[in-house]
């Protein structure tokens, strides 16, 4: 184990590991400009633009996409309050039922998402709530609090109690601490949490099956098309679209944290 | 003292760090609990104790009388086992080629990659675990069908047999890999082997290259000081990111819905009963299945010291 370098057959198994999780996605790029709109066929008898232009004319995939990126907007925004909360109640109180607070945050993505959706379904149907823009929003928060507090909670442990300290000392006040101190700190951290969040809800399709009685999000859309396909194109440019829009934001989360390792475990 | 006179929702956020009472701790938890605690603690427990009331048959809808006769028909019924005991396998066999797939990148990642490498190679493990599940289902779609990448590919090499020979194979075959098990087994470890990384990596990283030097100086030959060393320092990330391959795979009816054969797994058994069927406490009866392994798992994961590794 003195040498620096990998063994062989590691190395070769490492690569074609990395092959494996990235050669999949290929598919989708390529099957989003086949000319031949019925079945799988491989490879793709000719190549051509035009689902593109399909599938930017379909008003079904623009209401889809309207409805992910408010949900996301609103559930992002109450899992960033949430979250930082949580974060900055836990980062060094040690209390009775510390871990049990704990146990609530993870328990969402720990346990399957089908049980966090029919359990959420159950008690709308036991309280009479309706099917709206809002039960979505109410199941994608609960899942996304996690993500923004584990971000959080990294980045407040590696802030100093110190300069908190430092801050009080020279005069500040507490609302200026926040402001000037405590919030600067944890600003890129909860981006990333946000934008991490952002993504998990627009992609997240077990939950909201459960929540969203007839509406359709993105991920309902493709999934309907997954199990009756209409026109197969249209659903791979919208896949390379998802695909693209979901990377954007976790791509940026990375550099906003990189160092800081806090990303790492956020699991969905 | 003025700080301590001020007031408003940043001053006392700001207090909190400054000093922790209990009280500012109660209050920053407030919002949260709430919502936790009620909303989702809530529903669980609302799931829980709809297991315990039964449909009627005749009239198809839910008496709300506490009553066992619901788990009695879970119990009851063999069928029921064969379905827990099939997730089960599959979220195993899922689990262990996992394991296999990722320690060789963890392991690349946390000894050998250095600086803009191991910054590249961690993008390459983070990208494909962020990026979109049904995304990822659909391009196994494509590439499992019968007209699709994987035959073709088969068909060109002249190997077309052996994928036959694969596809004959009596419970794990099928028509085409598509519905077949051994189609959703491959779906799975794909969608899942990043989870796996993570953690994984973690752990090695945390191995300290001075007790390895220490090995090889007492005569200890590469592959003993891998099997001796390494890997069980490396065993509570295995458990930390087993943690996630195993419920994920347990709970995950969109899957087996897409890709696999008409035999059911706990997932869409869920769906099925409290859609379709309407049967939401046999629905809730199978739920507590996944909720019961996975206290379980979690128990004996922190036993095994893997919560430090997540």
């Amino acid at each position: 184990m003195r040498s620096d370098r990998m063994p062989a057959g590691l190395t070769i198994a490492a690569i074609l590991g990395l092959l494996f999780l990235h050669l999949p996605m290929a598919f989708i790029f390529l099957y989003a400009f086949t000319t031949e709109d019925k079945s799988y066929q491989f490879p793709p008898p000719g190549l051509t633009l035009d689902w593109f232009q399909v599938a930017w004319n379909r008003q079904d995939v623009w209401d889809a996409l309207g409805l992910s990126v408010r949900v996301a907007a609103v559930a992002t925004l109450v899992a960033m309050v949430l979250g930082t909360l949580a974060a900055m109640a836990l980062v060094r109180a040690r209390f009775f039922g510390r871990e049990t607070v704990t146990l609530l945050l993870i328990l969402p993505i720990a346990l399957p998402g089908i049980i966090t959706g029919i359990a959420l379904r159950s008690a709308f149907g036991i309280m009479e709530i309706p099917f709206s823009f809002w039960t979505i929003v109410i199941g994608h928060a609960t899942f996304c609090i996690v993500v923004v507090h584990n971000n959080a909670i990294a980045r407040l442990r590696r802030t100093a109690g110190s300069i908190v300290e430092a801050s009080y000392d020279l005069g500040a006040g507490p609302w200026q601490t926040f402001r000037h101190v405590i919030l600067p700190n944890l600003a890129t951290a909860l981006l990333a949490g946000g934008m991490l969040a952002f993504a998990l809800s627009f992609d997240e399709v077990i939950v909201t099956t459960f929540t969203a009685g007839q509406q359709t999000t993105l991920p309902i859309w493709m999934l309907s098309e997954l199990v009756r396909p209409r026109q197969r194109p249209v659903t791979n440019v919208v896949a390379v679209f998802v695909f693209v829009v979901t990377l954007v934001p976790i791509l940026l989360a990375y550099r906003l944290t990189r160092g800081t390792d806090s990303v790492a475990g956020s699991g969905k | 003292m003025t700080a301590a006179l001020a007031t408003g929702p940043g001053a006392v956020l700001a207090r909190a760090f400054w000093r922790k009472s209990g009280l500012v701790t109660l209050l920053l938890l407030l919002a949260p609990l709430l919502w936790l605690g009620i909303v989702y603690a809530g529903s669980l427990l609302a799931l829980l104790a709809q297991s315990f009331f039964a449909l009627d048959e005749f009239s198809g809808v839910i008496i709300y009388e506490p009553t066992l006769s619901t788990w009695r028909q879970f119990l009851s019924e063999p069928a029921n086992l064969d379905i827990v005991l099939r997730t089960l396998a599959m979220a195993a066999a899922v689990t262990l080629a996992c394991a296999i797939i990722a320690f060789p990148i963890a392991y690349l990642m946390a000894r050998y990659a250095k600086g803009g490498w191991k910054a590249l190679l961690y993008v390459l493990v983070m990208l494909p675990l962020w990026s979109s599940y049904l995304v990822k289902v659909y391009a196994w779609k494509l590439i499992l069908a019968k007209e699709g990448a994987i035959t073709w590919i088969f068909a060109q090499t002249g190997l077309i047999g052996l994928l036959d020979a694969m596809l004959g194979l009596p419970v794990v075959g099928g028509p085409s890999l598509s519905v077949s098990y051994l189609g959703m087994f491959l779906v799975f470890t794909y969608l899942w082997v990043p989870f796996m990384i993570l953690p994984v990596e973690a752990a090695l990283e945390r191995v300290p290259p001075s007790l390895l030097e220490a090995s090889g100086d007492l005569g200890a030959k590469p592959r003993t000081t891998f099997l001796r060393i390494v890997l069980p320092l490396a065993f509570p990330g295995i458990v930390a990111g087993s943690i996630f391959t195993f419920a994920l795979t347990m709970g995950d009816y969109i899957l087996p819905y897409v890709i696999g054969s008409s035999r059911l797994f706990i997932g869409q058994v869920v769906y099925l009963q409290q859609g379709t069927a309407g049967n939401v406490p046999l629905a809730a009866a199978f739920s507590v299945v996944p909720i019961l392994v996975m206290a379980l798992y979690l128990a004996v994961a922190r036993r095994l010291g893997a919560f430090d590794a997540l």
